[in-house]
């Protein structure tokens, strides 16, 4: 139990160390690599959490898709990041106040009622005896109870990459690209022209292609 | 020390005030108030799989899950968005996104 603990506050320290590292980063790829750090952490959490899956998506899909997105849409953009970062010292006394309110809000909330909730739930050290792992409980549950949500989710995802791909194309006027119909619809007749050459002469071409 | 649920809420909600505070604090680039964005939206997924947990019900994975889905939409969408007005302006600062006059 001490393990845990201690794997606890190692993951919980170094979440919320690269969380204000996100923030405060002068150089916007080091506060993108802070988040990936930040993202691992929580994943070492849910795996405390008994949320195996969850903990795997989190690796795989932030770490693998969405902070390397944002890691190439930073790289891409050729901006001078430090004249954005001009105001931080003058919106720093608010947003400290707001931050300090809210999180001593929840912390009291959280600390002071604790909710009453039993260090393991019985059902859930149940379900863990049986042999149930957790991607097994989560699929038995995501494909049949929640499946309109997950079709859902999906039809979000479509929606998405439809719009992204919609908002980032670019045609580029100018650039001959391939147009396969004109090139299936080519026949003998209009490509090839037969010219009686005399002895002696030269043919030379016109602009237009016809002698 | 017994790991309760009050201490992954502690997290969560450190992790939801820095995202918080990171919109206040850098409110001239999109792209760090996305960033900050994604950590409120983690902390909330720390919650929900926290709440999971010691309640003994897997609703709130399902619901963590369809959370991930909505982020990471969210995300792309608003890179796109970033990216398009970066082309045409060739700024990403907030200030300077005043064509709607809004």
């Amino acid at each position: 139990m001490a393990l845990t603990a201690g794997f606890f506050y190692l993951f919980a320290v170094l979440s919320v160390v690269a969380g204000v590292m996100v923030i405060v980063a002068k150089n916007p790829v080091h506060a993108v690599l802070y988040l990936i750090l930040a993202f691992f952490n929580a994943a070492g959490l849910f795996i405390l959490l008994g949320a195996e899956f969850l903990a795997m998506i989190l690796v795989i899909v932030y770490v693998g898709a969405v902070a390397v997105l944002f890691l190439f849409v930073v790289m891409m953009l050729d901006v001078d990041f430090a004249e954005l970062k001009a105001g931080f010292i003058k919106n720093a006394p608010v947003g400290l106040l707001v931050g300090g309110i809210v999180l001593a809000e929840l912390i009291l909330l959280f600390v002071g009622r604790g909710f009453g909730l039993a260090v393991t739930h019985p059902a859930a050290a149940a379900a863990h005896a049986a042999g149930v792992t957790n991607t097994q409980a989560l699929g038995l549950v995501l494909y049949t109870r929640y499946v309109y949500f997950f079709e859902v989710a999906g039809l979000i995802l479509l929606v998405a990459m439809i719009g992204a791909i919609v908002l980032t194309l670019q045609h580029k006027v100018g650039v001959r690209r391939q147009s396969i119909a004109a090139q299936v619809a080519r026949r003998p007749k209009t490509a090839v022209e037969v010219v009686k050459v005399a002895s002696g002469e030269a043919i030379v071409p016109a602009s237009d292609g016809q002698s | 020390m017994e790991i309760g649920i009050g201490h992954y809420l502690t997290v969560a909600a450190c992790l939801f005030t820095l995202g918080m505070l990171g919109i206040f604090l850098n409110r001239k680039n999109v792209i760090i108030i996305l960033m900050s964005i994604e950590l409120m939206l983690l902390a909330v997924n720390i919650n929900f799989v926290a709440f999971s947990y010691y309640l003994g019900d897997i609703v709130g994975q399902v619901f963590t899950l369809f959370n991930l889905t909505v982020a990471a939409a969210e995300a792309a969408i608003g890179l796109a968005i970033v990216v398009v007005y970066y082309r045409n302006r060739g700024s990403i600062a907030v200030e300077d996104i005043n064509m709607m006059k809004g």
